[in-house]
C-alpha cells in the first residue's frame, strides 16, 4: 500500500517537472519552425541588417537588438546605482522596523503592472523629460554624443528610466538576500581589525558578495530584455540606430507587440517569429549565466574566503 | 492512513481528468455554433448568437450598433476586437461567423479562404477618415495642407514649420521657426494603410520609396502605439504633426488642418466631406476599393472603408438568415448608430452595392 501511494505521488511530481521542461522545448520548437521561412531567406544577415520594410519585404533585426541592449544596459546601470546601496542600507543601516517597511515598499514597486508603468511614463515622464529633463541634460552634458539631438521626450532615455524603475525591486531584494548570506565571522573579523562600518562594507562584504550581485544584475537584465508594454509606450518606436539617448528607438519585444496582429504576409510573420526566437535565446542565455554565477558564489561561501 | 492517501490521490487524478475533458468539449475560443442553440431556442427565426472578429477601428461602431440590434431582435453578437489581421485569420479558419478588416483580403488570402470554405463575400460596412492633427499653440488660424506638403513632411524633405512651401499656402499666418516633429502609428493598422495609400497616390516619390501598407518603413518620425499614443505625443510636443482617426480627433478636441482635395478646394474632415468622397465611387469592390484623393468639390481626400467578410455558402440556414438580417440592418438603419459615435455612415449608393453582395449568400 505504501509503495503504491508513493509511486503515484512520485509519478505526479515527475510529470509536473516534465511539463515545465516540455513547455520550454515546445516554445523553442514552435519559434524555430515558424521562423524557418525567414531564416531561409535572410540567414545570418537578419542579425546585421538595419532595414525593416514590411512593404518591400526586407527585414533586419539589428535596430531592435541595439534598442534592447541599450535600454537594458542603461536600466541595469541606474537600477544598480540605486538598488545596491539600497540593499546595503536595508541590511546594515536600517533598524528592524524600517527594514521590514522599506523592504515591503520596494517589493510593492514590483507589483505595479507593466502597462500602468507605461501609462505613467507616457503621461508623466515623457512630458517632464521633454520640457525639463532633456533640455537640462543637453545644457549640462551636451558635449557628450549621448545627449545630442532634439528632445522629444520619447526615446531611449525614457525607456531606460522606466525599465530601471521596473527592475529596481528585483535587484534590491536579490542583493539584500545575498548580503544576508555573508557570514558573521567576516563582519566581526573586519571590526576586530579596526575597520569602520563603511570600510567593512566596502572592503570585505561587497567583494565577498560580488559574484552574487553580478548574478542578480544579470537576472534583472534578463527581465529587462523582455519588458514589452511599458517600453513600447515611451520608446518612440523608430527602427533606427542612433548614438543619442534622446532619439527614438525600438526593441525586439516592442516590434512584436506592435506589428504581430496585423502582419499578414508569410515572410513578415516569419520574421517577427525570428525576432521572438532571438529574444528568447538572448534571455535564456543570460538567465543561465546568471544562475551559474549565483551558484558559484554559493560554493565559494562553503570553501571560505578564497578571493 | 496508507489507504487514505491512495484513495485521495486517485480521486484527485480522476477529478483532474474529468475537468480537463470537460474543458475540451465546451469550445476553447467561445464560439457557439448556431446548431447547438437552434434545437432549443431558435426555431424558424434563425440563430440567436453570432460571433465576429477583427478590426479595432470598427469596434466603437459595432459595439453600439450590435447592442441596439440586440435589444430589438433576440440576437447577441459577440465581436472580438483583435485587429484586422486576426480577424482575417479567424475568418479563414472559419472559427467566427464573420470577420472585419480595414483592408479587404488580398488575392492570396481570398484564395486560402476560398479553397477551404468556398467563395468569399466582402462588403463595406463603415467609413473612416483621417484628420491631420498638429500642435502649434501660437498659430490661431486653421492651417492648410496640400498633398505635396504632406508628402514632403512625411518624407523628411520639409523639416521646419516656416518652410516656404507651407507659408506659401498659408498666407498671413505667422508660422514659427521650429522643427516639425513627425508622428505616425507604430502598430500595424488600417489607419496607416489609408494614409500611406493617400501619400502613394499623390506622391510618386513616396509610392516608390515607401509604398502603402498597414506597417511601412517610415523615412522619418516617431511611432505611437494606437491613436491614444499618437494623440498624446502630438499634445505634448510643440511642433508635432500626425494623422488620427476623425472620430478620435473630434472626441478629444484636437486641432486639425484643412487638406487640399483633387478639385483644388481646402476641405476639413467631416461626415459631409467624407460621404461626398465616398459617393463619387459607388461601385467599389474588394479589389478596387481606394477612395483616397477622390474627385469632387466637397470630397475629403484621406478616407477609406472598413469591410465585413462573409462566406457565401453558409453551413446552415439559421445562421445564414441571422447574418443576412443583421447586416441588412447594419447597412440600413444601423448606419444611424454610426453617426452617434462620430463614424461616417455609408452613402446610399454604396449601401446598395453592399446589399446586392449580401443577397448572394446562400
Amino acid at each position: 500500500m505504501k509503495r503504491i501511494g508513493d509511486k503515484i505521488g512520485q509519478t505526479v511530481i515527475w510529470m509536473t517537472a516534465a511539463v515545465i521542461v516540455l513547455l520550454m522545448l515546445l516554445f523553442l520548437v514552435m519559434l524555430t519552425t515558424e521562423s524557418g521561412l525567414s531564416i531561409q531567406r535572410f540567414s545570418w544577415r537578419f542579425l546585421v541588417t538595419s532595414t525593416w520594410d514590411p512593404v518591400h519585404l526586407i527585414f533586419g533585426a539589428l535596430p531592435f537588438l541595439y534598442g534592447t541592449v541599450v535600454t537594458s544596459v542603461f536600466a541595469i546601470i541606474f537600477a544598480g546605482i540605486v538598488g545596491i546601496p539600497s540593499a546595503v542600507f536595508l541590511v546594515y543601516v536600517a533598524g528592524n522596523r524600517l527594514r521590514t517597511w522599506l523592504g515591503a515598499l520596494i517589493e510593492l514597486l514590483a507589483a505595479i503592472p507593466s502597462v500602468v508603468y507605461g501609462l505613467w511614463g507616457l503621461f508623466v515622464l515623457v512630458p517632464w523629460l521633454q520640457n525639463t529633463g532633456e533640455p537640462f541634460l543637453a545644457k549640462t552634458l551636451g558635449f557628450l554624443p549621448l545627449f545630442r539631438g532634439m528632445p522629444v521626450g520619447v526615446g531611449y532615455l525614457a525607456a531606460g528610466i522606466i525599465l530601471s524603475i521596473m527592475i529596481l525591486p528585483t535587484i534590491t531584494s536579490l542583493t539584500r538576500d545575498i548580503l544576508l548570506t555573508v557570514p558573521n565571522e567576516l563582519h566581526e573579523g573586519a571590526y576586530a581589525l579596526g575597520a569602520t562600518s563603511y570600510e567593512m562594507i566596502r572592503s570585505v562584504v561587497l567583494p565577498y558578495a560580488r559574484t552574487g550581485i553580478i548574478g542578480a544584475l544579470m537576472l534583472a537584465l534578463g527581465r529587462a530584455f523582455g519588458e514589452t508594454i511599458a517600453v513600447t509606450m515611451v520608446i518612440g518606436n523608430r527602427p533606427e540606430i542612433s548614438g543619442s539617448l534622446f532619439s527614438p528607438g525600438y526593441t525586439m519585444a516592442s516590434v512584436i507587440a506592435n506589428e504581430f496582429t496585423e502582419a499578414t504576409s508569410q515572410i513578415y510573420l516569419s520574421s517577427l517569429y525570428e525576432v521572438g526566437l532571438v529574444l528568447l535565446i538572448f534571455t535564456v542565455v543570460f538567465y543561465a549565466l546568471a544562475r551559474l554565477l549565483v551558484a558559484r558564489m554559493m560554493t565559494y561561501r562553503k570553501g571560505g574566503a578564497s578571493e | 492512513m496508507l489507504r487514505k492517501s491512495v484513495i485521495f490521490t486517485a480521486i484527485t487524478m480522476a477529478a483532474l481528468a474529468i475537468s480537463l475533458a470537460g474543458c475540451g468539449t465546451a469550445g476553447s475560443n467561445g464560439v457557439v455554433k448556431s446548431t447547438q442553440n437552434a434545437s432549443g431556442t431558435a426555431g424558424a427565426s434563425g440563430a440567436n448568437t453570432l460571433t465576429g472578429a477583427g478590426s479595432t477601428f470598427d469596434y466603437p461602431f459595432f459595439n453600439k450598433a450590435f447592442y441596439v440590434y440586440g435589444q430589438a431582435n433576440n440576437v447577441r453578437v459577440n465581436y472580438q476586437s483583435i485587429g484586422s489581421g486576426g480577424g482575417i485569420e479567424q475568418f479563414i479558419q472559419d472559427t467566427v461567423n464573420f470577420g472585419a478588416s480595414d483592408v479587404p483580403m488580398n488575392s492570396s488570402e481570398v484564395a486560402k479562404a476560398q479553397s477551404a470554405h468556398g467563395p468569399v463575400v466582402q462588403i463595406p460596412i463603415t467609413l473612416g477618415a483621417e484628420a491631420i492633427a498638429y500642435n502649434l499653440p501660437t498659430v490661431k488660424q486653421q492651417l492648410k495642407f496640400t498633398p505635396d506638403v504632406l508628402a514632403g513632411i512625411y518624407l523628411g524633405k520639409i523639416t521646419k514649420w516656416n518652410d516656404p512651401q507651407i507659408s506659401a499656402i498659408n498666407p498671413g499666418v505667422n508660422l514659427p521657426n521650429i522643427p516639425i516633429v513627425v508622428v505616425h502609428r507604430s502598430d500595424g493598422s488600417g489607419t496607416t494603410y489609408i494614409f500611406t495609400d493617400y501619400l502613394s497616390n499623390v506622391s510618386p516619390n513616396w509610392a516608390q520609396k515607401v509604398g502603402k501598407g498597414k506597417s511601412v518603413n517610415w523615412p522619418v518620425g516617431i511611432g505611437g502605439k494606437g491613436n491614444e499614443a499618437v494623440a498624446e505625443i502630438i499634445r505634448n510636443t510643440v511642433g508635432a504633426i500626425g494623422y488620427v482617426e476623425l472620430a478620435y480627433a473630434l472626441q478629444t478636441n484636437m486641432t486639425y488642418g484643412l487638406v487640399k482635395n483633387k478639385a483644388g478646394n481646402y476641405v476639413a474632415p467631416s461626415v459631409k466631406t467624407v460621404q461626398a468622397a465616398a459617393a463619387t465611387k459607388p461601385n467599389i469592390s474588394p479589389t478596387d476599393f481606394s477612395i483616397v484623393n477622390a474627385p469632387g468639390a466637397d470630397s475629403y481626400p484621406i478616407c477609406g472603408y472598413s469591410w465585413v467578410l462573409l462566406y457565401q455558402n453558409q453551413k446552415d440556414q439559421a445562421t445564414k438568415t441571422a447574418l443576412v438580417k443583421l447586416f441588412t440592418w447594419m447597412e440600413g438603419d444601423g448606419q444611424k448608430q454610426a453617426a452617434s459615435v462620430d463614424y461616417v455612415p455609408l452613402p446610399s449608393n454604396v449601401e446598395q452595392t453592399a446589399l446586392t453582395s449580401l443577397n448572394s449568400l446562400k
